[in-house]
């Protein structure tokens, strides 16, 4: 034991004290947060570094981290930090028998930023994407002729009432485990607002289940208004737009119990779904209802496309509001979006392009490769 | 006049507010977002209580009217109000619902999550009814879904090497010509599999994600401009 400490303090006498430590504050944040770094020369038979702090000199320092840290940075974003307060730090290394401290450095101040530039990316492409947008629905005030393709998904809604109404079966209307929050649930609103004025008008029952109250909320309204606006409010029944559960499979064995009693003679899925859509979408095949379905989640998509009779893919459903009603200055950001995927499709190309002559001519261009990395680079979030 | 105009200047302030707030890290923008996502979830709790009334007032007017399975009904009331004693019995006595040995715990424990897992467990079975539906062959789009769809799968089972080894030495009886010490390599196949995954696969899903965003895009704008109104049913 004598001879292992004699060995211990020979070799502590050897760990060097960590230099070049950097204190900065942290850039594009909301403040009360310190960037440390240091370089340590000598990674052999260290453990680790504690962090110390003050906030004068001379003045008590306090340790930030209680267990050791091995790299070389640290982010120091104690609740006990202020803004405008001048910091000092060091550094102490630690090796098995022993621990060297480096000097102390500072004065450094944390402070929060007006601009996130981490971000400046993504204020460039909102200003064009969204400058496209409102160019385009401009335009579309003055021009009346627009035109916007075919949505199998969203004519065959005719169709599929058309059939539940011959059949004297009842319509099932169903978000998902959507919330309100979610964009896909507001798109599927005016869709679901044609569903119930068309119900109204052939007198036939619509069912909504729901798993979050609030969606239950805004489409008992939806329904009601739309029952109102056929002229049929008395027709309106509260108790078919009802909550089940917020459980996802508990939401799903609801739902199939709704199939397997009611037998619908349509069903719409449009909102956002997970796992439980081809539970759901099988029980409805399975009684056979003809089914419409609409999500953005697109890993569900294929299970849709296998079991329903239409699918929106993509954009398609959000595009609905604009299909059922088509306004000019409402198909003016579909024109909008058109446009920005032609750009898009430029953009890519070229890249592509860019990115495999640059590869290709790596020796006799490398500027080639090297703006083909700025551009990637620059278009990554950085936070 | 106002029951109109007052929720869309709210929409368009509150969007004004987040879309600065996500470029300004400073106060009062940088926890704006978080706390918009607070006042979210105090109002969402409270609406809970709009779906109790909802789901039990309907079961419960089916029991008092004795209507078609009207016992399920009864079954869900009891089980419904059963839980939330127990609930209530293990925060006052264990001091959490979630404590070890708590009776909602136990509920939890050996019912909820059994349940769950019996669902989920069904998705099996519907992903081989839909699958038998969408794989059949009736046409040269069918076919080659069919045909990608199988390499997936192979590549993606432990015992798909072998299954391939058995597949390779098939071919090599209809199609004597080819080299079955070629066709045999698991790896080759396992890289077929792997390309079919990373770029048919993933550009079609890309292009999926690049039009979902624009139009999530385009529909924001409509909201925030309050060119579309649906969600205040108007």
């Amino acid at each position: 034991m004598p001879i292992t400490w004699t060995i211990g303090i020979l070799v502590s006498g050897l760990i060097a004290p960590p230099e070049s430590l950097l204190l900065r504050d942290n850039p594009n944040d909301q403040g009360r947060a310190i960037f440390i770094s240091w370089v340590c020369p000598q990674t052999e038979s260290i453990t680790g570094f504690r962090i110390f702090r003050a906030c004068s000199l001379p003045g008590k320092f306090i340790a930030l981290n209680r267990e050791l840290i091995i790299g070389t940075e640290y982010l120091d974003s104690d609740t006990m930090l202020c803004d405008g307060v001048p910091y000092y730090y060091f550094i102490r290394v630690y090796s098995a028998y022993d621990s060297v401290d480096s000097p102390v450095s500072g004065p450094v101040v944390s402070s929060a930023q007006w601009f996130n530039t981490d971000r400046i990316n993504v204020l460039v492409l909102a200003i064009i994407i969204n400058g496209l947008f409102i160019f385009y629905l401009l335009r579309a005030r003055h021009n009346t002729r627009m035109f916007i393709r075919k949505i199998n998904g969203l004519d065959a809604i005719d169709e599929a009432l058309g059939r539940a109404t011959e059949m004297g079966k009842p319509v099932l209307f169903s978000f998902g485990l959507g919330y309100i929050t979610d964009m896909v649930v507001i798109a599927a609103l005016p869709i679901l607002r044609r569903i119930a004025s068309k119900t109204a008008q052939y007198a036939v029952r619509l069912i909504v289940p729901n798993s979050d109250p609030l969606v239950m909320t805004t489409a008992q309204e939806t329904v009601k208004e739309a029952y109102t606006e056929a002229g049929r409010p008395d027709l309106y029944n509260q108790d078919n737009i009802s909550f089940l559960t917020s459980d996802q499979f508990g939401y799903a064995a609801g739902v199939d119990g709704i199939i397997l009693r009611e037998k619908p003679g349509a069903i719409f899925w449009l909102g956002y779904f997970y796992a439980e859509s081809l539970i759901m979408a099988e029980t409805g095949h399975s009684i056979g209802a003809i089914q419409l379905a609409g999500t953005t989640e697109t890993t569900q998509l294929p299970f849709f496309v296998a079991a329903c009779d239409y699918t929106m893919i993509g954009e398609e459903i959000y595009a609905a509001s604009c299909y059922l009603k088509p306004e000019p200055i409402m198909l003016g950001t579909i024109k909008g979006e058109d446009f920005i995927k032609f750009l898009l499709i430029i953009l890519i190309s070229s890249t592509v392009f860019l990115g495999t002559a640059g590869r290709l001519l790596a020796n006799e261009a490398p500027f080639l490769n090297n703006l083909f990395m700025a551009i990637v680079n620059w278009f990554i979030p950085k936070s | 006049m106002l029951y109109r105009t007052g929720p869309l200047i709210l929409v368009f302030g509150t969007a004004l507010l987040l879309i600065i707030a996500f470029f300004i890290p400073h106060k009062p923008f940088g926890d704006l977002e978080a706390r918009f996502l607070n006042w979210y979830a105090i109002i969402s709790g409270f609406t809970f209580l709009l779906g109790l009334d909802s789901l039990a007032r309907h079961h419960l007017i089916k029991i008092v009217r004795r209507e078609k399975g009207w016992f399920y009904s009864l079954l869900l009331v009891t089980s419904l109000f059963g839980t939330l004693f127990w609930g209530l019995y293990s925060w006052i006595r264990y001091a959490s619902p979630f404590a070890l040995n708590a009776p909602f715990m136990w509920l939890y424990k050996f019912m909820i999550i059994p349940l769950q897992a019996t669902m989920f467990a069904t998705l099996a079975f519907f992903i081989f009814s839909a699958a038998y539906r969408a794989f059949r062959v009736r046409n040269l789009a069918a076919t080659l879904l069919l045909i990608a769809a199988c390499m997936v799968m192979l590549g993606n089972v432990p015992i798909g090497s072998s299954i391939w080894a058995g597949i390779s030495w098939l071919i090599h009886q209809i199609f004597p010509n080819t080299n079955l010490e070629i066709l045999k390599r698991w790896e080759l196949f396992a890289a077929a599999k792997d390309w079919l995954m990373a770029i048919p696969q993933a550009a079609a899903g890309r292009g999926i994600g690049i039009g979902l965003a624009l139009g999530g895009i385009a529909m924001s704008l409509r909201i925030i401009l309050g060119i579309e109104r649906t969600y205040l049913s108007s």
